[in-house]
Protein backbone atom coordinates (compact mmCIF):
# COMPACT_ATOMS: atom_id res chain seq x y z
CA UNK A 1 0.00 0.00 0.00
CA UNK A 2 1.16 3.36 -0.57
CA UNK A 3 -0.18 6.85 0.76
CA UNK A 4 1.00 10.10 -0.38
CA UNK A 5 0.27 13.31 0.60
CA UNK A 6 0.27 16.01 -2.33
CA UNK A 7 0.38 20.09 -2.54
CA UNK A 8 -1.00 22.04 -5.13
CA UNK A 9 -0.49 25.61 -5.08
CA UNK A 10 0.95 26.44 -8.83
CA UNK A 11 -2.20 29.00 -9.63
CA UNK A 12 -5.69 29.66 -8.10
CA UNK A 13 -5.73 26.80 -5.89
CA UNK A 14 -4.41 25.73 -2.47
CA UNK A 15 -5.75 22.37 -2.54
CA UNK A 16 -3.90 19.42 -0.28
CA UNK A 17 -4.53 15.70 -0.52
CA UNK A 18 -4.32 12.31 0.26
CA UNK A 19 -4.44 9.62 -2.16
CA UNK A 20 -4.10 5.73 -1.43
CA UNK A 21 -2.51 3.31 -3.99
CA UNK A 22 -2.18 6.28 -6.32
CA UNK A 23 -6.28 5.87 -7.44
CA UNK A 24 -8.05 6.16 -3.83
CA UNK A 25 -8.67 9.26 -2.70
CA UNK A 26 -9.48 9.48 1.02
CA UNK A 27 -9.40 13.24 0.98
CA UNK A 28 -9.19 16.12 -1.31
CA UNK A 29 -9.56 19.51 -0.27
CA UNK A 30 -9.40 22.63 -2.45
CA UNK A 31 -10.28 26.23 -1.86
CA UNK A 32 -10.54 28.61 -4.67
CA UNK A 33 -9.85 31.96 -5.03
CA UNK A 34 -11.54 32.15 -8.11
CA UNK A 35 -14.19 35.14 -6.73
CA UNK A 36 -11.15 37.15 -5.96
CA UNK A 37 -9.59 37.35 -9.14
CA UNK A 38 -13.02 37.48 -10.71
CA UNK A 39 -12.76 41.09 -9.81
CA UNK A 40 -9.16 42.13 -11.91
CA UNK A 41 -10.12 40.07 -14.60
CA UNK A 42 -7.42 37.88 -14.40
CA UNK A 43 -5.05 35.96 -11.75
CA UNK A 44 -3.20 38.34 -9.19
CA UNK A 45 0.14 37.20 -8.10
CA UNK A 46 0.69 38.83 -4.82
CA UNK A 47 -2.99 37.80 -3.79
CA UNK A 48 -2.83 34.81 -4.93
CA UNK A 49 0.52 34.11 -3.08
CA UNK A 50 -0.87 35.49 0.14
CA UNK A 51 -4.20 33.46 -0.27
CA UNK A 52 -2.32 30.41 -0.68
CA UNK A 53 -0.12 31.36 2.66
CA UNK A 54 -3.83 32.05 4.59
CA UNK A 55 -5.03 28.86 3.20
CA UNK A 56 -2.72 26.31 3.35
CA UNK A 57 -1.80 25.36 6.81
CA UNK A 58 -6.38 24.96 7.64
CA UNK A 59 -6.29 22.77 3.71
CA UNK A 60 -3.02 20.53 4.97
CA UNK A 61 -4.54 19.61 8.22
CA UNK A 62 -8.56 19.48 7.07
CA UNK A 63 -7.25 16.78 4.36
CA UNK A 64 -5.24 14.96 6.86
CA UNK A 65 -8.14 14.88 8.65
CA UNK A 66 -10.98 13.66 6.65
CA UNK A 67 -8.67 11.00 5.09
CA UNK A 68 -8.76 9.53 8.56
CA UNK A 69 -4.92 9.32 8.99
CA UNK A 70 -2.02 10.58 10.75
CA UNK A 71 1.45 11.54 9.32
CA UNK A 72 2.54 7.92 10.48
CA UNK A 73 0.60 6.21 7.53
CA UNK A 74 2.04 8.89 4.83
CA UNK A 75 4.90 7.45 3.02
CA UNK A 76 5.82 10.25 1.00
CA UNK A 77 4.91 14.24 0.10
CA UNK A 78 4.20 14.99 -3.58
CA UNK A 79 3.89 18.99 -4.58
CA UNK A 80 3.83 20.87 -7.64
CA UNK A 81 6.98 21.99 -8.48
CA UNK A 82 6.19 23.98 -11.39
CA UNK A 83 5.16 25.44 -13.78
CA UNK A 84 2.86 28.49 -12.52
CA UNK A 85 3.26 31.50 -10.80
CA UNK A 86 6.22 31.89 -8.82
CA UNK A 87 4.67 33.28 -5.69
CA UNK A 88 2.20 30.90 -5.84
CA UNK A 89 4.66 27.70 -6.06
CA UNK A 90 6.54 28.95 -3.42
CA UNK A 91 4.26 28.87 -0.70
CA UNK A 92 3.51 24.99 -1.79
CA UNK A 93 6.73 23.30 -1.71
CA UNK A 94 7.77 25.88 1.12
CA UNK A 95 4.86 23.86 2.91
CA UNK A 96 6.02 20.24 1.59
CA UNK A 97 9.21 20.94 2.46
CA UNK A 98 8.44 21.72 6.36
CA UNK A 99 6.05 18.88 6.47
CA UNK A 100 8.66 16.80 4.91
CA UNK A 101 11.14 17.84 6.98
CA UNK A 102 8.90 18.02 10.29
CA UNK A 103 7.76 14.00 10.14
CA UNK A 104 11.02 12.70 8.00
CA UNK A 105 9.34 11.82 5.01
CA UNK A 106 10.58 11.45 1.33
CA UNK A 107 9.63 14.53 -1.14
CA UNK A 108 8.42 13.98 -4.43
CA UNK A 109 8.26 17.06 -6.48
CA UNK A 110 5.72 16.65 -9.40
CA UNK A 111 5.13 18.43 -12.90
CA UNK A 112 1.98 20.31 -13.07
CA UNK A 113 0.47 18.74 -16.09
CA UNK A 114 1.55 15.05 -15.28
CA UNK A 115 -0.95 15.90 -12.23
CA UNK A 116 -3.38 16.74 -14.94
CA UNK A 117 -3.32 13.33 -16.95
CA UNK A 118 -3.14 11.05 -13.68
CA UNK A 119 -6.55 12.70 -12.98
CA UNK A 120 -7.63 10.32 -15.31
CA UNK A 121 -6.27 7.21 -12.91
CA UNK A 122 -9.11 8.40 -10.89
CA UNK A 123 -11.65 7.43 -13.69
CA UNK A 124 -10.29 4.26 -15.05
CA UNK A 125 -6.91 2.04 -15.17
CA UNK A 126 -4.30 4.05 -17.83
CA UNK A 127 -3.16 2.04 -20.57
CA UNK A 128 -0.37 2.64 -22.17
CA UNK A 129 0.57 4.10 -24.67
CA UNK A 130 -1.65 6.73 -24.14
CA UNK A 131 -2.27 10.08 -25.71
CA UNK A 132 -3.50 12.85 -23.77
CA UNK A 133 -4.68 15.79 -25.10
CA UNK A 134 -3.89 18.59 -22.44
CA UNK A 135 -5.70 21.70 -22.52
CA UNK A 136 -5.27 24.49 -20.14
CA UNK A 137 -5.17 28.00 -19.33
CA UNK A 138 -1.21 27.92 -19.50
CA UNK A 139 -1.09 24.51 -21.96
CA UNK A 140 -1.88 23.71 -24.94
CA UNK A 141 -0.14 19.95 -25.84
CA UNK A 142 -0.33 16.70 -26.87
CA UNK A 143 1.70 14.39 -25.27
CA UNK A 144 2.37 10.64 -25.80
CA UNK A 145 3.39 8.14 -22.91
CA UNK A 146 4.71 4.65 -24.00
CA UNK A 147 4.70 3.82 -20.35
CA UNK A 148 3.74 4.93 -17.40
CA UNK A 149 6.55 7.82 -16.45
CA UNK A 150 7.68 8.31 -19.78
CA UNK A 151 6.23 11.61 -21.56
CA UNK A 152 6.58 12.94 -25.34
CA UNK A 153 5.99 15.80 -26.19
CA UNK A 154 4.71 15.80 -29.85
CA UNK A 155 3.04 18.77 -30.35
CA UNK A 156 2.13 21.97 -28.37
CA UNK A 157 1.16 25.57 -28.68
CA UNK A 158 3.60 27.68 -30.80
CA UNK A 159 2.08 31.07 -28.68
CA UNK A 160 -0.60 31.07 -26.54
CA UNK A 161 -2.75 28.32 -24.75
CA UNK A 162 -6.22 27.63 -25.63
CA UNK A 163 -7.77 28.63 -22.18
CA UNK A 164 -5.48 32.32 -23.11
CA UNK A 165 -7.27 32.48 -25.95
CA UNK A 166 -10.86 31.84 -24.60
CA UNK A 167 -9.87 34.32 -21.86
CA UNK A 168 -8.49 37.22 -24.02
CA UNK A 169 -11.85 36.76 -26.26
CA UNK A 170 -13.91 36.91 -23.17
CA UNK A 171 -12.16 40.20 -22.38
CA UNK A 172 -12.82 41.40 -25.91
CA UNK A 173 -16.90 40.39 -25.30
CA UNK A 174 -16.63 41.98 -22.19
CA UNK A 175 -17.81 38.81 -20.81
CA UNK A 176 -15.71 38.29 -17.38
CA UNK A 177 -13.17 36.23 -15.88
CA UNK A 178 -12.99 33.15 -16.12
CA UNK A 179 -13.60 33.10 -20.23
CA UNK A 180 -14.24 29.42 -20.93
CA UNK A 181 -17.54 28.61 -18.97
CA UNK A 182 -19.31 31.71 -20.37
CA UNK A 183 -18.19 31.57 -23.91
CA UNK A 184 -19.41 27.77 -23.53
CA UNK A 185 -22.33 29.01 -22.60
CA UNK A 186 -23.12 31.27 -24.79
CA UNK A 187 -21.91 29.16 -27.66
CA UNK A 188 -24.91 27.09 -27.14
CA UNK A 189 -27.25 29.52 -28.08
CA UNK A 190 -25.02 31.28 -31.19
CA UNK A 191 -24.46 30.23 -34.58
CA UNK A 192 -20.96 29.70 -36.12
CA UNK A 193 -21.94 32.57 -38.41
CA UNK A 194 -19.14 34.82 -38.24
CA UNK A 195 -15.89 33.50 -40.98
CA UNK A 196 -12.62 33.12 -38.33
CA UNK A 197 -9.61 31.87 -40.06
CA UNK A 198 -7.87 28.56 -38.71
CA UNK A 199 -4.00 29.72 -37.87
CA UNK A 200 -1.04 27.37 -39.46
CA UNK A 201 1.35 26.15 -37.03
CA UNK A 202 4.75 25.12 -36.96
CA UNK A 203 4.29 21.33 -37.30
CA UNK A 204 1.33 19.25 -38.00
CA UNK A 205 0.82 18.21 -34.37
CA UNK A 206 1.35 21.69 -33.02
CA UNK A 207 -1.00 24.17 -32.04
CA UNK A 208 -1.75 28.42 -32.26
CA UNK A 209 -4.75 30.53 -31.12
CA UNK A 210 -2.62 33.84 -31.02
CA UNK A 211 -3.63 34.31 -34.79
CA UNK A 212 -7.33 33.01 -33.77
CA UNK A 213 -7.96 35.50 -31.32
CA UNK A 214 -5.99 38.55 -33.14
CA UNK A 215 -8.80 37.91 -36.13
CA UNK A 216 -11.55 37.90 -33.35
CA UNK A 217 -10.92 41.30 -31.78
CA UNK A 218 -9.93 42.61 -35.80
CA UNK A 219 -13.74 41.14 -36.50
CA UNK A 220 -15.33 43.32 -33.49
CA UNK A 221 -12.87 46.10 -34.61
CA UNK A 222 -14.20 46.20 -38.04
CA UNK A 223 -18.12 45.95 -36.80
CA UNK A 224 -17.91 48.43 -34.50
CA UNK A 225 -16.27 51.00 -36.88
CA UNK A 226 -18.93 50.18 -39.21
CA UNK A 227 -21.76 50.63 -36.52
CA UNK A 228 -22.81 46.96 -36.77
CA UNK A 229 -23.74 45.28 -33.78
CA UNK A 230 -21.71 41.91 -33.11
CA UNK A 231 -23.76 39.18 -31.77
CA UNK A 232 -22.05 38.21 -28.82
CA UNK A 233 -23.09 34.28 -29.21
CA UNK A 234 -22.68 33.45 -32.89
CA UNK A 235 -19.17 35.16 -32.77
CA UNK A 236 -18.42 32.94 -29.70
CA UNK A 237 -19.98 30.01 -31.43
CA UNK A 238 -17.51 30.73 -33.92
CA UNK A 239 -14.96 31.23 -31.63
CA UNK A 240 -15.18 28.36 -29.94
CA UNK A 241 -16.10 25.89 -33.19
CA UNK A 242 -12.76 26.78 -34.98
CA UNK A 243 -10.25 27.22 -31.93
CA UNK A 244 -11.95 23.42 -30.72
CA UNK A 245 -11.90 22.27 -34.86
CA UNK A 246 -7.87 22.61 -34.18
CA UNK A 247 -7.58 20.40 -31.20
CA UNK A 248 -9.53 17.78 -32.34
CA UNK A 249 -7.87 17.92 -35.70
CA UNK A 250 -4.40 17.71 -34.61
CA UNK A 251 -5.82 15.01 -31.58
CA UNK A 252 -6.85 12.60 -34.86
CA UNK A 253 -3.67 12.97 -36.74
CA UNK A 254 -1.84 11.99 -33.66
CA UNK A 255 -4.33 8.94 -32.83
CA UNK A 256 -3.78 8.10 -36.22
CA UNK A 257 -0.50 8.04 -36.47
CA UNK A 258 0.32 6.78 -32.84
CA UNK A 259 -2.26 4.51 -32.43
CA UNK A 260 -2.57 4.53 -28.60
CA UNK A 261 -4.54 2.22 -26.44
CA UNK A 262 -5.96 5.20 -24.52
CA UNK A 263 -7.09 8.98 -25.32
CA UNK A 264 -7.09 10.92 -22.60
CA UNK A 265 -8.02 14.80 -21.90
CA UNK A 266 -6.71 16.95 -19.29
CA UNK A 267 -6.46 20.30 -18.30
CA UNK A 268 -9.05 22.65 -17.13
CA UNK A 269 -10.19 23.71 -21.07
CA UNK A 270 -11.26 19.61 -20.78
CA UNK A 271 -14.41 20.40 -18.74
CA UNK A 272 -15.70 22.40 -21.63
CA UNK A 273 -18.82 20.51 -22.99
CA UNK A 274 -18.72 21.25 -27.03
CA UNK A 275 -15.09 19.62 -26.96
CA UNK A 276 -16.60 16.77 -24.60
CA UNK A 277 -19.20 16.11 -27.48
CA UNK A 278 -16.73 16.66 -30.40
CA UNK A 279 -14.08 14.12 -29.11
CA UNK A 280 -16.94 11.43 -28.53
CA UNK A 281 -18.28 11.94 -31.55
CA UNK A 282 -15.11 11.26 -33.25
CA UNK A 283 -13.34 8.91 -31.77
CA UNK A 284 -16.80 6.83 -32.32
CA UNK A 285 -14.21 5.62 -35.67
CA UNK A 286 -11.68 4.74 -33.45
CA UNK A 287 -12.41 1.59 -32.14
CA UNK A 288 -9.10 0.61 -31.31
CA UNK A 289 -8.38 3.50 -28.60
CA UNK A 290 -10.42 4.09 -25.34
CA UNK A 291 -11.45 7.60 -24.79
CA UNK A 292 -11.56 8.66 -21.17
CA UNK A 293 -12.60 11.98 -20.49
CA UNK A 294 -12.49 13.43 -16.92
CA UNK A 295 -15.05 13.78 -14.81
CA UNK A 296 -15.40 18.29 -14.35
CA UNK A 297 -13.83 18.09 -11.03
CA UNK A 298 -11.01 16.44 -12.05
CA UNK A 299 -10.01 18.85 -14.82
CA UNK A 300 -9.46 21.81 -12.53
CA UNK A 301 -6.68 22.00 -10.73
CA UNK A 302 -6.31 19.60 -7.25
CA UNK A 303 -4.26 17.88 -5.32
CA UNK A 304 -5.17 14.70 -5.62
CA UNK A 305 -4.04 14.35 -9.24
CA UNK A 306 -0.72 15.38 -7.77
CA UNK A 307 -0.91 12.29 -5.45
CA UNK A 308 -1.99 10.15 -8.29
CA UNK A 309 0.89 10.79 -10.48
CA UNK A 310 3.31 11.55 -7.37
CA UNK A 311 2.32 7.91 -6.27
CA UNK A 312 3.90 6.84 -9.74
CA UNK A 313 7.01 9.02 -9.55
CA UNK A 314 7.37 7.69 -6.08
CA UNK A 315 7.11 4.02 -7.08
CA UNK A 316 9.79 4.93 -9.54
CA UNK A 317 12.14 6.58 -6.67
CA UNK A 318 11.99 9.98 -8.35
CA UNK A 319 12.20 11.74 -4.90
CA UNK A 320 13.93 15.24 -4.36
CA UNK A 321 15.87 16.42 -0.90
CA UNK A 322 15.19 19.98 0.58
CA UNK A 323 17.11 22.17 -1.28
CA UNK A 324 14.25 22.15 -3.93
CA UNK A 325 13.14 24.76 -4.94
CA UNK A 326 10.03 25.94 -7.20
CA UNK A 327 10.39 26.00 -10.68
CA UNK A 328 8.00 28.63 -12.66
CA UNK A 329 9.23 27.41 -16.43
CA UNK A 330 9.79 23.29 -15.34
CA UNK A 331 9.93 21.16 -18.33
CA UNK A 332 8.03 18.26 -18.36
CA UNK A 333 10.45 15.02 -17.82
CA UNK A 334 11.11 13.68 -21.24
CA UNK A 335 10.39 17.30 -22.73
CA UNK A 336 12.59 18.05 -25.60
CA UNK A 337 13.92 21.47 -25.29
CA UNK B 1 16.78 59.25 -26.98
CA UNK B 2 17.97 57.89 -30.41
CA UNK B 3 14.85 56.81 -32.41
CA UNK B 4 14.57 54.36 -35.29
CA UNK B 5 11.67 53.29 -37.42
CA UNK B 6 11.71 49.77 -39.38
CA UNK B 7 8.77 47.74 -41.15
CA UNK B 8 8.25 43.94 -41.42
CA UNK B 9 5.99 42.20 -44.16
CA UNK B 10 5.49 38.95 -41.77
CA UNK B 11 5.95 37.40 -38.59
CA UNK B 12 9.21 36.22 -40.20
CA UNK B 13 10.74 39.54 -40.51
CA UNK B 14 9.42 40.49 -37.33
CA UNK B 15 11.10 37.50 -35.58
CA UNK B 16 14.62 38.12 -37.92
CA UNK B 17 14.54 41.90 -36.30
CA UNK B 18 14.16 40.53 -32.92
CA UNK B 19 16.66 38.17 -33.58
CA UNK B 20 19.12 40.57 -34.37
CA UNK B 21 18.72 42.74 -31.59
CA UNK B 22 19.34 40.31 -28.66
CA UNK B 23 22.30 38.58 -30.45
CA UNK B 24 23.61 42.09 -29.86
CA UNK B 25 22.60 42.72 -26.76
CA UNK B 26 24.69 43.09 -23.27
CA UNK B 27 23.56 41.00 -20.48
CA UNK B 28 21.07 42.84 -17.81
CA UNK B 29 19.59 44.93 -20.79
CA UNK B 30 15.67 45.25 -20.64
CA UNK B 31 13.06 45.96 -23.47
CA UNK B 32 9.70 46.92 -23.56
CA UNK B 33 7.24 45.73 -25.50
CA UNK B 34 4.41 47.80 -26.63
CA UNK B 35 1.25 46.97 -29.17
CA UNK B 36 -2.12 45.75 -28.59
CA UNK B 37 -3.05 42.43 -28.22
CA UNK B 38 -2.07 40.85 -31.85
CA UNK B 39 0.55 43.52 -32.72
CA UNK B 40 3.25 40.81 -32.77
CA UNK B 41 4.49 41.16 -29.20
CA UNK B 42 5.36 37.41 -28.55
CA UNK B 43 6.50 37.11 -31.74
CA UNK B 44 9.27 39.29 -31.58
CA UNK B 45 10.33 38.26 -28.41
CA UNK B 46 10.55 34.76 -30.36
CA UNK B 47 12.79 36.30 -32.77
CA UNK B 48 14.91 37.40 -29.31
CA UNK B 49 14.67 34.08 -27.97
CA UNK B 50 16.75 32.68 -31.11
CA UNK B 51 19.22 35.41 -31.46
CA UNK B 52 20.07 34.26 -27.79
CA UNK B 53 20.34 30.74 -29.02
CA UNK B 54 17.58 29.21 -27.35
CA UNK B 55 16.16 26.07 -28.61
CA UNK B 56 12.87 26.10 -27.06
CA UNK B 57 9.74 27.94 -28.31
CA UNK B 58 8.92 30.73 -26.75
CA UNK B 59 5.21 30.87 -26.22
CA UNK B 60 2.83 33.58 -24.10
CA UNK B 61 3.48 34.56 -20.63
CA UNK B 62 0.31 35.71 -19.85
CA UNK B 63 -0.83 32.78 -18.15
CA UNK B 64 2.50 32.51 -15.69
CA UNK B 65 3.03 36.38 -16.04
CA UNK B 66 7.28 35.43 -16.07
CA UNK B 67 8.89 32.75 -18.17
CA UNK B 68 12.70 31.84 -18.38
CA UNK B 69 14.63 29.92 -21.04
CA UNK B 70 18.50 29.39 -21.02
CA UNK B 71 20.27 30.64 -23.73
CA UNK B 72 23.47 32.46 -24.39
CA UNK B 73 22.42 34.72 -21.02
CA UNK B 74 19.06 33.94 -19.25
CA UNK B 75 15.62 35.46 -21.06
CA UNK B 76 13.31 36.83 -19.06
CA UNK B 77 9.66 36.75 -20.50
CA UNK B 78 7.14 38.78 -18.36
CA UNK B 79 3.91 39.42 -19.63
CA UNK B 80 1.94 42.35 -17.13
CA UNK B 81 -0.94 42.02 -19.57
CA UNK B 82 -3.06 40.82 -16.21
CA UNK B 83 -1.76 42.90 -14.00
CA UNK B 84 -3.71 45.98 -15.08
CA UNK B 85 -4.73 48.30 -12.22
CA UNK B 86 -3.08 46.43 -9.89
CA UNK B 87 0.20 48.27 -7.99
CA UNK B 88 1.68 45.44 -6.15
CA UNK B 89 5.77 43.72 -5.28
CA UNK B 90 6.06 40.97 -7.68
CA UNK B 91 9.79 40.12 -6.89
CA UNK B 92 10.41 40.31 -10.53
CA UNK B 93 12.79 42.92 -9.95
CA UNK B 94 15.93 40.50 -9.01
CA UNK B 95 15.46 39.14 -12.90
CA UNK B 96 16.26 42.59 -14.02
CA UNK B 97 19.94 42.74 -12.66
CA UNK B 98 20.50 39.01 -13.32
CA UNK B 99 22.74 38.93 -16.14
CA UNK B 100 20.28 38.12 -18.37
CA UNK B 101 18.34 39.98 -21.33
CA UNK B 102 14.56 40.83 -19.76
CA UNK B 103 11.61 41.88 -22.19
CA UNK B 104 8.49 42.88 -20.81
CA UNK B 105 4.93 43.03 -22.26
CA UNK B 106 2.57 45.49 -21.31
CA UNK B 107 5.19 47.53 -19.49
CA UNK B 108 2.76 50.20 -19.16
CA UNK B 109 1.27 48.29 -16.31
CA UNK B 110 4.16 47.68 -14.34
CA UNK B 111 5.61 51.23 -14.17
CA UNK B 112 7.91 50.71 -10.89
CA UNK B 113 9.52 47.86 -12.81
CA UNK B 114 11.26 50.00 -16.03
CA UNK B 115 14.82 51.35 -15.29
CA UNK B 116 15.85 54.63 -16.74
CA UNK B 117 18.14 52.97 -19.18
CA UNK B 118 16.06 50.61 -21.95
CA UNK B 119 14.76 49.99 -25.26
CA UNK B 120 11.48 50.56 -25.63
CA UNK B 121 9.49 48.64 -28.56
CA UNK B 122 6.35 49.30 -29.83
CA UNK B 123 4.44 47.68 -32.95
CA UNK B 124 1.63 48.43 -34.68
CA UNK B 125 -0.38 46.66 -37.19
CA UNK B 126 -0.02 48.18 -40.44
CA UNK B 127 -2.21 46.40 -42.77
CA UNK B 128 -3.05 42.44 -42.60
CA UNK B 129 0.89 41.33 -41.71
CA UNK B 130 2.92 44.49 -42.25
CA UNK B 131 3.95 46.13 -38.57
CA UNK B 132 5.96 49.04 -38.10
CA UNK B 133 8.19 48.92 -35.71
CA UNK B 134 9.07 51.97 -33.26
CA UNK B 135 12.35 51.73 -31.41
CA UNK B 136 13.52 54.48 -28.81
CA UNK B 137 16.82 53.99 -27.13
CA UNK B 138 16.65 55.45 -23.58
CA UNK B 139 21.22 55.20 -22.45
CA UNK B 140 23.99 54.87 -24.21
CA UNK B 141 24.09 51.25 -24.81
CA UNK B 142 20.96 50.98 -25.86
CA UNK B 143 21.54 53.64 -28.68
CA UNK B 144 24.75 52.08 -29.47
CA UNK B 145 22.66 48.76 -29.94
CA UNK B 146 20.23 50.07 -32.69
CA UNK B 147 23.29 50.55 -34.75
CA UNK B 148 22.79 46.61 -35.78
CA UNK B 149 19.91 48.15 -38.02
CA UNK B 150 22.39 50.30 -39.78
Amino acid sequence: MTMILAIETSCDETACAVVKDGNEILSNIVSSQINVHTLYGGVVPEVASRIHVENISAVISEAVRKAGVTMADIDAIAYTRGPGLIGSLHVGVQAAKTLAWTFHKPLVPVHHLTGHIYANAFVTDLKFPLLALVVSGGHTELVRMKDDWSFEVLGSTMDDAIGEAYDKVARVLDLGYPGGPVIDRMAKTGQPLYRLPQPKAAGELDFSFSGLKTAVLQLVDRERRHGNEVKAEDLACSFQETALRQLISRTLKAVEEYKPAMLVLAGGVAANSRLRQMITEEMAAYPDTELVIPPMWCCTDNAAMIGAAGTVAWKHGLTGDLSAAADPALEMPGEKS
Amino acid sequence: MKKLVIYTENAEETRAAGAKLAAAAEPNMVFLMKGDLGAGKTTMTQGMARGLGIARHVTSPTFNLLKIYKGRMPLYHIDAYRLEGVSQDLGFEEFLNDDGLTVIEWSQFVPDLIPEEHLSISLHLEAEDRRRIELEASGEAYEKLLEVFA
